[in-house]
């Protein structure tokens, strides 16, 4: 199921030069304003869980989840190099299941280990919400990458629609419908967290066993679905 | 004719020029301004998908509805209810929407330059009269015109609902003229950042989701130092904040000198003499993304 070569192509592909780049500016900004709050409020607790609920898990988790979850196969899509992989003697789930692999792995380093750090330099780990977090970062990190992996698979503009349902659909909707939160990969890795700290400071708006539930089922379905549609994938000729 | 005739001609020298009828173009020459023209116009219409395949067509007419709906929903609301004012001004609706305006910029900036890059159509379009000057200005304004239609649509959909509902009308003229300037300058200023990162990638991919990190990590960032400034009573550090994000700027812009109420924490806006700072800042990016254009296409692909 796991193919050593397609992920190494995998991992060039997705930590080429500016990539790179990006994905690494994103964690630094995360921790140098980390800092600077620790430096102006001091150790607060809820301070810390405010900062990694909105800033590192709403916003830099999936960001960094659509890029690493469509980069790791829409550019080959895109300019049709794909076909060169597709017709050497591997299982197309098998690559899926590969390229998965890797996507998890980048978002988690590029993710979940800056949400720790930031978390320590916040408050050192108080009331468990370092921790917490970093549980909620690597639980979606495997989510979102399934989720995007997929949809690079599906459409040309993966992108957009991954930053699509990332911002639209669980930070302005999230806030306005609350029906809308269940269907969100954030409340489900806030529910594991949730679990995880135990305390008032990180809650979700979903159950522990919902979000287990529909964690798994989101991440299986999404993994088989772009393996399914790896097999069968034509390649389009540019819009 | 003269292919009948036998011609004395040494053996060996067989060569000869045939005339076989390719004209010269004597027809009007259109010129450098019409081509830049035409590029503007094209890069417009393609910012809407139009003259493209139906699913390009898709995001950017369905982020425009999106950012005219909810307009339309407020002007319902006040003519329903007999309210004396609409619900939300009109300079407050474009940072209300920031994140669907992010989303299409991020979507269409490097449509409209990094394709060109990718194919290698940029040396194609130097061949003809229009210079790098021209090419950026052409798309450039293109994008600030579609950013500019976007956002002043429901403006628009605001102003007249408010007429329709007999809002005072001087009141409301005045709203509406300061929210087209701000969302006049959120135009180019999104345009350009959006533009400077797009063409550093011929990569789509990477162009959208590089361009929407910095707009809304940028905001995320700024507003959540605000709070937290805000909460620990270092009120006076809030405007400064501000500085370092788009969209705060232009919150900032306009609630200085613009009557509009702010949306930073508090909801404290800078004073006049900030204001001056926020204003040079944006003007100094949009002359700053231009110039960054210019240099980047000083030599691209030749």
């Amino acid at each position: 199921m796991y193919d050593p070569t397609v992920a190494r192509l995998t991992y060039r592909a997705l930590l080429g030069r500016r990539r790179a780049l990006i994905l690494g500016a994103l964690p630094l900004l995360l921790i140098v304003i980390s800092v600077i709050v620790r430096a102006l409020v001091g150790a607060d607790d809820q301070t810390a869980a405010d900062l990694l609920g909105s800033l590192a898990l709403a916003t830099m988790v999936p960001i960094i989840g659509v890029i690493a979850g469509t980069g790791a196969i829409g550019p080959e899509i895109d300019d049709g190099s794909v076909v060169y992989l597709l017709s050497k003697p591997i299982k197309r789930p098998t690559i899926i299941f590969t390229k998965l692999i890797v996507a998890i792995a980048v978002t988690m380093v590029f993710s979940a280990l800056p949400t720790l750090i930031a978390g320590f330099v916040l408050n050192g780990n108080g009331q468990q919400i370092a921790v917490a977090y970093t549980v909620a970062a690597l639980v979606s990190s495997i989510a979102y990458a399934a989720l995007f992996l997929l949809l690079g698979t599906v459409s040309r503009h993966a992108v957009v629609f991954g930053l699509v349902y990332a911002l639209v659909w669980e930070a302005l909707f999230g806030s306005l419908v609350p029906g809308a939160r269940t269907l969100s990969v954030q409340q489900w890795s806030l529910a594991v967290a949730h679990k995880v700290a135990g305390g008032d400071l990180v809650t979700s708006d979903v159950g522990l066993t919902t979000a287990t539930v529909f964690l798994v089922a989101v991440t299986v379905l999404a993994t088989w679905y772009a393996g399914q549609k790896l097999r069968s994938l034509t390649l389009a000729g540019e819009e | 004719m003269a292919v009948e005739q036998p011609m004395p001609t040494a053996p060996g020298d067989q060569t000869r020029i045939h005339n076989i009828g390719y004209r010269n173009y004597d027809g009007p020459r259109l010129g450098r301004s019409y081509a830049t023209r035409s590029l503007y116009s094209q890069s417009l219409r393609g910012a809407y998908g139009l003259g493209r395949s139906i699913k390009s067509k898709v995001l950017p007419m369905l982020l425009f509805v999106v950012m005219c709906v909810p307009a339309a929903i407020m002007v319902a609301v006040a003519v329903a209810t007999k309210a004396k004012d609409l619900p939300v001004d009109y300079t407050r609706y474009a940072i209300i929407m920031q994140a669907v305006i992010s989303l299409y910029v991020a979507s269409q900036a490097p449509q409209s330059v990094s394709r060109d890059l990718r194919f290698k159509t940029v040396p194609l379009y130097f061949s003809r009269p229009i210079e790098t000057a021209d090419y950026v200005r052409a798309k450039f304004a293109a994008l600030a015109s579609a950013l500019f239609i976007l956002t002043a649509a429901p403006l628009i959909v605001l102003y007249v609902g408010a007429l329709l509902a007999k809002l005072d009308f001087a009141d409301q003229t005045k709203g509406f003229g300061q929210g087209l300037v701000s969302v006049a300058l959120l135009s180019l200023l999104f345009a350009g950042i959006g533009l400077v990162i797009a063409s550093v990638t011929p990569r789509r991919g990477f162009g959208i989701a590089a361009v929407i990190a910095v707009l809304t990590i940028s905001y995320g960032a700024v507003s959540t130092l605000q709070a937290i400034a805000d909460a620990q009573g270092s009120s006076s550090a809030v405007p400064w904040i501000g500085l370092f994000s788009p969209v705060t700027l232009i919150d900032g812009v306009q609630s200085a000198f613009l009557g509009a109420s702010s949306a930073f924490p508090g909801a404290v806006g800078p004073t006049h003499a900030e204001g001056v700072v926020y204003v040079l800042v944006v003007l100094g990016l949009i002359a700053a993304a231009y110039g960054l254009l210019l240099r980047r296409y000083k030599k691209v692909g030749l």
